[in-house]
C-alpha cells in the first residue's frame, strides 16, 4: 500500500494556478481604481465582477485547493496509511475545480448571489455542500483508519476547517431559488447581516486562519526537524480558538442597525481571540528557534517564518480593530483592505508557497529546480506585501479621520469626492506592491512546473509500523 | 493533570473529537445569532416601508449583479459627521424587504442609504453611463450596456417576485401577474434609477421626532 499522492499533486497544481489567475485578477481591480476606463465597456471586466472573481478564485480556488492538498499529504503520513476511498477524494478534486471554474465564469456573467465570500449562485452552493462532505467523508475516513494511536494537532485543525465551514456554508446558503442563476436569501435585512457575518467572520476563522494552522503545525515542525515546542499549549489554544472564534462576526456590523449588545460581545470575544491566536504563534516561533541555522539556507523555511510574523500581526491589529472606537475610523475605509491582505497575502499566500517549495520536491522525488528563484521570490513576495499593505494603512487612516472630521461650525469639513480624489497615489502604490507580489508568485510557478517536469517517480510507502492498540 | 488525561481521550478518538468540535463551536451561534433571527421584531418592517415595486425590484437585482455594493455601503451609522453628510442614520426595520442585505463592507464611493431623491433620473442616467461627466475625478467604471438592454430580458420577474412572495414578501397574485407588463419598454438603465430613487425612501416618509 502507497500513500495516494498523485491528488496531491493536482490540488498543488491547481492551487498554484489559482494563485496566479486570482492574483491577476486582484492586480487588474487595482489598477481599475487607478485607471477606471480600463474596462473597456465590458461587463466581464467591471469592477464589481471582476474583484468577486478575484476573491473566489484567491479563497476558494488558491486557498483551499492548497489547504486540501496539504490536508490530504498529511493525514496519511499522521496516520500512516493510504488514503480513505481514493475515488471519491478524486470526485473531491473533480467536483472542486469544476465549480471554481464555471462560478467563475457565473460571476463574469452576472449571476450573484450578493452576500460577501458567498457570491456563487445556489446551484454552486449544492455543489460545493456535496464536494465538501465527501473530503470530510475522505480525511475522518483516513483518520479513522489510523495506526497511531494519537490524532496529530495538525488533524484537529483540519478537522475544525472541514465541520465549522460546512456548518457555515449551510446555514448562510439557505435561500428560496427563483430561477437557475437567482435565489433571494432566506434571511433578512439585519438578520441575514448577522448571518452573513457569522458565517463571513468565521470563513475567515477557520479557512483562512483555523486551516492554514493546519498547515502550520505539520509542515513547519517537518521543515524545522523539530517537534513541537508546547504540546500542551497547543491543545489550549485550539479549544480557546474553536471557541471564542464563532463570537466575533458582530464586529463587522459595530454602529450598524443590529442591536448593541451583539456589537459589544463580538467586540470582547475579538478581543480574547488575541490570546489563542498569539499562543499559537509563540509555539510556531518557539519551534523554528530551536533550528535557526536552517534559517539561512533554506528558502522554504524563511517563507514559513515571515508568514508567522504577519500572522502574528494580522492577528494583532483585527482584535484592535475591533475596538468600536478604533473601528469608527476604520471601518469601510482601506484599512479594512490592508488588513485583509496583511493576512491573505503576508500569512495565507506566504505559508502556502513555503509549503509548496518544500512539498513539491517531495512529491518529485528529486531537488527544487532553482534555490536562488525561490529566494528572488521572497524578496518580491515581502517587498509587495509591505508595499501593499503600507500603502492602505495610509490611505485608511486618511480616510478615517477626514471623513468623521468637522469644522468649527460643525460642519463636515471635506466633500466625499475630495477625499476619493487624494487616495490616487495610494491606489498607485498598492497596484505596484500587487504587481511585485504577482511577479514572484509567476516565478514560484515556474520553479514548480520545473521541478516537477524533472521527477523520477516515487511512492512512498506507509512506514511498518504495527498498529497500535484499543484503536478505534 | 486531569485535564490532559481528559484530552487523552479525545484526540484518540476521531468521533469524539468531531461531537467535540461541533459542539463547541456552536455555542457560539446558538446564544449570538439564533435568537435574532427567530425574533421577528428583527425582521419587521418600518412604518413608512414599501416593498419593491418590480420596476425596483429589477434594479436591485442589476445592482447585485454588478456587485455595486463592493464599493457602495448603505448603512448610515449614528454618528454626527455621518449623519451631517447621508441624513438620517440607519434603522432595522429599513431593512425587512432587503434579500439579501446589501449593507456593503467598503466606501470607495459615497454611502446610498439616502440617496433617493436626492438627484434627479436624468444625472443618474447620464453617471451611470459616464460617471466623470458629471464627476470628473470619479473613479467608478462606466456601465454602457445598462442603456442598451431591456428590463427583465430574461423574463424572470414573475419568478422572481413569487420566490419573494413565498418569504413573505406582500406581494399579490395580480401584483405578478401584472408586473411583465409594468417594465415593457423599460431599460436597465431605469431600473437601476428607479431602484436607486427608491432608497431611503420609508425615512422621507416616517414623520421625524
Ligand atoms: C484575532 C484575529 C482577528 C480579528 C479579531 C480580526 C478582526 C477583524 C476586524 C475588526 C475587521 C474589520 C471589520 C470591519 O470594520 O468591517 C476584520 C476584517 C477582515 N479580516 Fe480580520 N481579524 C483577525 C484576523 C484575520 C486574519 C488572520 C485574516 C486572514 C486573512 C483576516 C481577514 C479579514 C478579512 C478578509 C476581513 C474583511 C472582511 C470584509 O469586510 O469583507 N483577519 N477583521
Ligand atoms: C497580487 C496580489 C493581490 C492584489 C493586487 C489584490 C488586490 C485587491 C483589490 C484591489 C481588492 C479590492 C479592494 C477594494 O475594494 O477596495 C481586493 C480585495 C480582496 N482581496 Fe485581494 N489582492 C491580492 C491578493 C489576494 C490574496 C492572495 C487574497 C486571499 C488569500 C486576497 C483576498 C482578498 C479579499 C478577501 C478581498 C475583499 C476585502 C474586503 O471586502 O474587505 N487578495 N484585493
Amino acid at each position: 500500500m502507497k500513500y495516494e499522492d498523485r491528488i496531491v499533486t493536482a490540488f498543488t497544481g491547481c492551487s498554484v494556478l489559482w494563485a496566479v489567475l486570482g492574483m491577476l485578477a486582484g492586480v487588474y481591480v487595482a489598477a481599475e481604481l487607478v485607471w477606471p476606463t480600463i474596462d473597456f465597456g465590458l461587463p466581464g471586466l467591471s469592477f464589481g465582477r471582476l474583484r468577486t472573481l478575484h476573491t473566489t478564485l484567491v479563497l476558494f480556488g488558491f486557498g483551499v485547493s492548497g489547504l486540501i492538498a496539504t490536508a490530504f499529504y498529511s493525514v496519511q503520513r499522521t496516520s500512516h496509511v493510504r488514503l480513505f476511498a481514493p475515488g471519491l477524494a478524486w470526485f473531491v478534486f473533480y467536483a472542486w475545480q469544476l465549480t471554481i471554474v464555471l462560478g467563475g465564469v457565473s460571476v463574469m456573467a452576472g449571476w450573484n448571489a450578493g452576500k460577501e465570500y458567498a457570491e456563487l449562485e445556489w446551484p454552486f452552493d449544492l455543489a460545493i455542500a456535496v464536494a465538501w462532505v465527501s473530503f470530510g467523508v475522505v480525511f475522518f475516513g483516513t483518520i479513522a483508519r489510523r495506526r497511531m494511536e494519537a490524532i496529530y494537532i495538525s488533524n484537529w485543525f483540519y478537522g475544525a476547517l472541514i465541520i465549522v465551514v460546512a456548518m457555515l456554508h449551510i446555514v448562510n446558503s439557505l435561500a428560496v431559488p427563483a430561477t437557475i442563476g437567482k435565489s433571494y436569501s432566506l434571511f433578512a435585512g439585519s438578520q441575514d447581516a448577522i448571518v452573513q457575518w457569522w458565517y463571513g467572520h468565521n470563513a475567515v476563522g477557520f479557512l483562512l486562519t483555523g486551516g492554514f494552522l493546519g498547515m502550520l503545525y505539520y509542515f513547519l515542525p517537518k521543515q524545522a526537524e523539530q517537534p513541537i515546542w508546547s504540546y500542551r499549549l497547543s491543545i489550549v489554544a485550539f479549544w480557546a480558538f474553536v471557541y471564542t472564534y464563532i463570537w466575533a462576526g458582530p464586529h463587522h456590523l459595530h454602529y450598524h442597525s443590529i442591536p448593541e449588545w451583539v456589537q459589544s460581545l463580538g467586540m470582547v470575544m475579538s478581543l480574547i481571540l488575541l490570546a489563542p491566536s498569539w499562543a499559537t504563534m509563540v509555539n510556531g516561533i518557539m519551534t523554528v528557534s530551536a533550528a535557526a541555522k536552517k534559517l539561512r539556507s533554506d528558502p522554504a523555511l524563511k517563507f514559513i517564518v515571515l508568514s508567522l510574523a504577519f500572522y502574528g500581526l494580522a492577528t494583532f491589529e483585527g482584535p484592535m480593530l475591533a475596538i468600536k472606537s478604533v473601528n469608527v475610523f476604520s471601518h469601510f475605509t482601506e484599512w479594512t483592505i490592508g488588513h485583509v491582505h496583511s493576512g491573505a497575502l503576508g500569512w495565507n499566500a506566504l505559508i502556502t508557497f513555503g509549503t509548496f517549495y518544500f512539498l513539491v520536491p517531495r512529491l518529485a522525488g528529486t531537488q527544487l529546480y532553482s534555490a536562488r528563484m525561490a529566494n528572488i521570490h521572497f524578496w518580491l513576495a515581502l517587498a509587495g506585501v509591505l508595499l501593499y499593505v503600507l500603502a492602505m494603512w495610509g490611505a485608511g487612516v486618511s480616510q478615517g479621520v477626514l471623513w468623521l472630521s468637522l469644522d468649527e461650525l460643525g460642519e463636515v469639513r471635506f466633500s466625499f469626492n475630495d477625499v476619493m480624489a487624494a487616495m490616487k497615489p495610494y491606489y498607485l502604490l498598492r497596484f505596484i506592491g500587487g504587481l511585485l507580489f504577482l511577479a514572484g508568485a509567476v516565478l514560484m510557478a515556474f520553479n514548480l512546473m520545473r521541478t516537477f517536469a524533472g521527477r523520477r517517480t516515487v511512492e512512498i510507502a506507509p512506514p511498518a509500523v504495527p498498529a497500535a492498540r484499543g484503536l478505534k | 493533570m486531569n485535564f490532559l488525561s481528559l484530552h487523552k481521550r479525545l484526540e484518540r478518538h476521531s468521533g469524539l473529537l468531531i461531537f467535540g468540535i461541533l459542539v463547541v463551536s456552536s455555542i457560539g451561534g446558538l446564544v449570538q445569532v439564533l435568537p435574532i433571527v427567530l425574533d421577528d421584531a428583527h425582521g419587521a418592517p418600518s412604518a413608512g416601508l414599501a416593498v419593491y415595486s418590480p420596476l425596483e425590484l429589477e434594479g436591485r437585482d442589476i445592482y447585485i449583479r454588478e456587485s455595486c455594493s463592493t464599493c457602495h455601503t448603505q448603512q448610515v451609522r449614528p454618528l454626527l459627521a455621518e449623519v451631517k453628510r447621508y441624513g438620517p442614520y440607519s434603522r432595522t426595520g429599513e431593512f425587512a424587504y432587503d434579500r439579501p442585505f446589501l449593507w456593503g463592507s467598503k466606501r470607495t464611493g459615497p454611502d446610498l442609504a439616502r440617496v433617493g431623491g436626492k438627484y434627479s433620473d436624468a444625472w443618474h442616467h447620464l453617471h451611470l453611463l459616464d460617471p466623470r461627466a458629471v464627476v470628473p475625478a470619479s473613479i467608478m467604471p462606466a456601465y454602457p450596456w445598462l442603456a442598451q438592454r431591456d428590463a427583465d430580458h430574461g423574463r424572470s420577474i414573475a419568478a422572481r417576485m413569487r420566490a419573494l412572495q413565498m418569504l413573505g414578501h406582500p406581494y399579490t397574485n395580480e401584483d405578478i401577474a401584472a408586473a411583465p407588463v409594468q417594465l415593457e419598454g423599460m431599460t436597465e438603465l431605469d431600473a437601476v434609477t428607479a431602484y436607486l430613487q427608491s432608497l431611503g425612501r420609508s425615512m422621507h416618509a416616517e414623520p421625524q421626532p
